[in-house]
């Protein structure tokens, strides 16, 4: 959901940007994070806990809490909440701890 | 090996202000900050600050970030400013090592400034770790920087000031906020602030806490209670309150890992929110060249960050041989306006918490 009015701000929105989440298209904005996005596509899920299996979004929201990592590009462990999201990014929920190239 | 004379880790408001006074006193600064963007935290903060004049009262956070750095615009050639980087280490040698667009880099710093700020802290409750659950800073990330609404029904949780400030901001946006909760039996925040919500008609309760969160895989429902003096749950107090969203507003904690890693003597001082580093006057820690400012230094508020910075710039300049003109008057004010910033209730908490760690 975006904000569509407010009494302060006023958001400028970027260009539409195209980009998939687990194999679906969804939409962002220039300027988003990718957590922004998903979040205003109504995505709050962007893992599960390692041991437990336990769904998890992000926390902070200004990369220090590590609670939104996802596999961006194939990369795992990108702090979704601070990378800005870029047109035709593969994002995908991360299994596991990721592996180091 | 990059060398500069001061390096300052954060371009948040103590970073900033301390680049200011740093490179106003002549020194050659580098400002390393791990976003893309500097101003660190204001740029989320729509409300007007306190204080006076001096620390940019009556105006809004996200301007003072724009203030300050056309501030340090007029020192352009003597100030380099990386953003998105992030310093990963200071070691015992001095030398700092910097992530940036996943290049590694060592800076020899002949002065460092750690101005790192703050990170939100958590509650314990079943179910704490459920999407939906969020700091309320990030609430205010989300709504304030990226125009995104965090749901439709929020329960925040603490009444300080971040609490009353972002519940005002999700009416402003078009959000539902249930009700604020607080532990303690008494509202922490400005009574302007807690005034103005009340007009808002949302119910402050004092003396409640989260018992349960429901939801499948994001937050459906918190079940609250009420807290007896001791702040222990009273059986039967229970009630449910529908909320896609949950604020946890319950203070920060320095961030302070470059600060240990490199040595500097740490005490864990409640009323400055975790474990901070020991200084003196000037804000240099117990290891010699490396000074603080700011939340890292211990948790207040913006304005006394930024004055804090400015102190912290101005000594390490003047360390290095670089005195202002006027430093000892500019010493000294920045003294004066903080001992104005801690007076009142709150101050008196800070000023027992600093009378624990300054020398």
């Amino acid at each position: 959901m975006r904000i569509e009015e407010h009494p302060i701000l006023s958001f400028k929105k970027g260009e539409k940007i195209k980009f998939s989440f687990d194999g679906e298209e969804y939409e962002g904005f220039e300027g988003d994070t990718i957590a922004s996005a998903l979040h205003a596509a109504g995505v709050k899920v962007l893992g599960h806990s390692h041991n437990h299996n336990r769904p998890r979004g992000f926390y902070c929201a200004i990369g220090n809490c590590s609670s939104c990592l996802m596999t961006v590009d194939g990369e795992p462990n990108v702090r979704t909440c601070t990378e800005k999201l870029k047109s035709g990014m593969v994002v995908e929920t991360q299994k596991g701890k990721g592996v180091l190239k | 090996m990059k060398m500069t004379e001061i390096a300052i880790v954060g371009g948040g408001p103590a970073g900033l202000s301390a680049a200011v006074s740093a490179a106003a006193s002549g020194a050659r600064v580098t400002l390393i900050e791990r976003d893309d963007h500097l101003g660190g935290q204001l740029k989320k903060q729509t409300h007007m600050f306190f204080g006076s004049k001096k620390q940019y009262a009556s105006t809004r956070g996200v301007d003072i970030a724009d203030i300050l750095q056309e501030q340090l615009a007029k020192y352009k050639d003597r100030v380099e400013i990386m953003t998105d980087a992030t310093v990963i280490g200071i070691y015992e040698d001095g030398i700092l090592t910097i992530e940036q667009n996943n290049k590694y880099i060592k800076m020899q710093p002949q002065r460092i400034v750690v101005a790192t700020g703050a990170s939100e802290k958590f509650l314990t409750f079943p179910n704490n770790d459920m999407p939906g659950i969020y700091g309320a800073g990030a609430v205010q990330t989300l709504m304030n920087v990226y125009g995104v609404k965090p749901g439709n029904n929020v329960l925040m949780v603490g009444a300080g000031n971040i609490g009353l400030i972002v519940s005002y901001q999700l009416m402003q946006a078009g959000v539902t906020v249930k009700a604020i909760i607080d532990a303690a039996p008494r509202i922490g925040g400005y009574l302007v602030h807690a005034s103005k919500i009340r007009r808002m008609g949302i119910p402050i309760l004092t003396s409640h806490t989260v018992k349960y969160a429901h939801g499948k895989d994001s937050l459906e429902k918190v079940t609250i209670c009420k807290l007896d003096e001791k702040f222990q749950p009273i059986p039967g107090t229970e009630q449910d309150i529908e909320a896609d969203v949950m604020c946890i507003s319950v203070g920060l904690s320095p961030l302070a890992e470059l600060l240990w890693q490199i040595g500097c003597k740490m005490t864990f001082v409640p009323e400055l929110g975790g474990h901070v580093p020991l200084r003196n006057g000037e804000m240099e820690t117990s290891l010699k060249g490396i000074y603080i400012a700011g939340d890292v230094a211990g948790i207040e508020e913006a304005s006394s960050a930024m004055v804090e910075g400015r102190l912290a710039g101005l000594c390490a300049a003047k360390g290095l041989g670089y005195e202002a003109e006027n430093y000892e008057d500019l010493r000294k004010d920045c003294l004066e306006q903080l001992n104005s910033l801690r007076s009142g209730p709150v101050g008196e908490k800070i000023l027992k918490g600093l009378s624990k760690v300054t020398a």
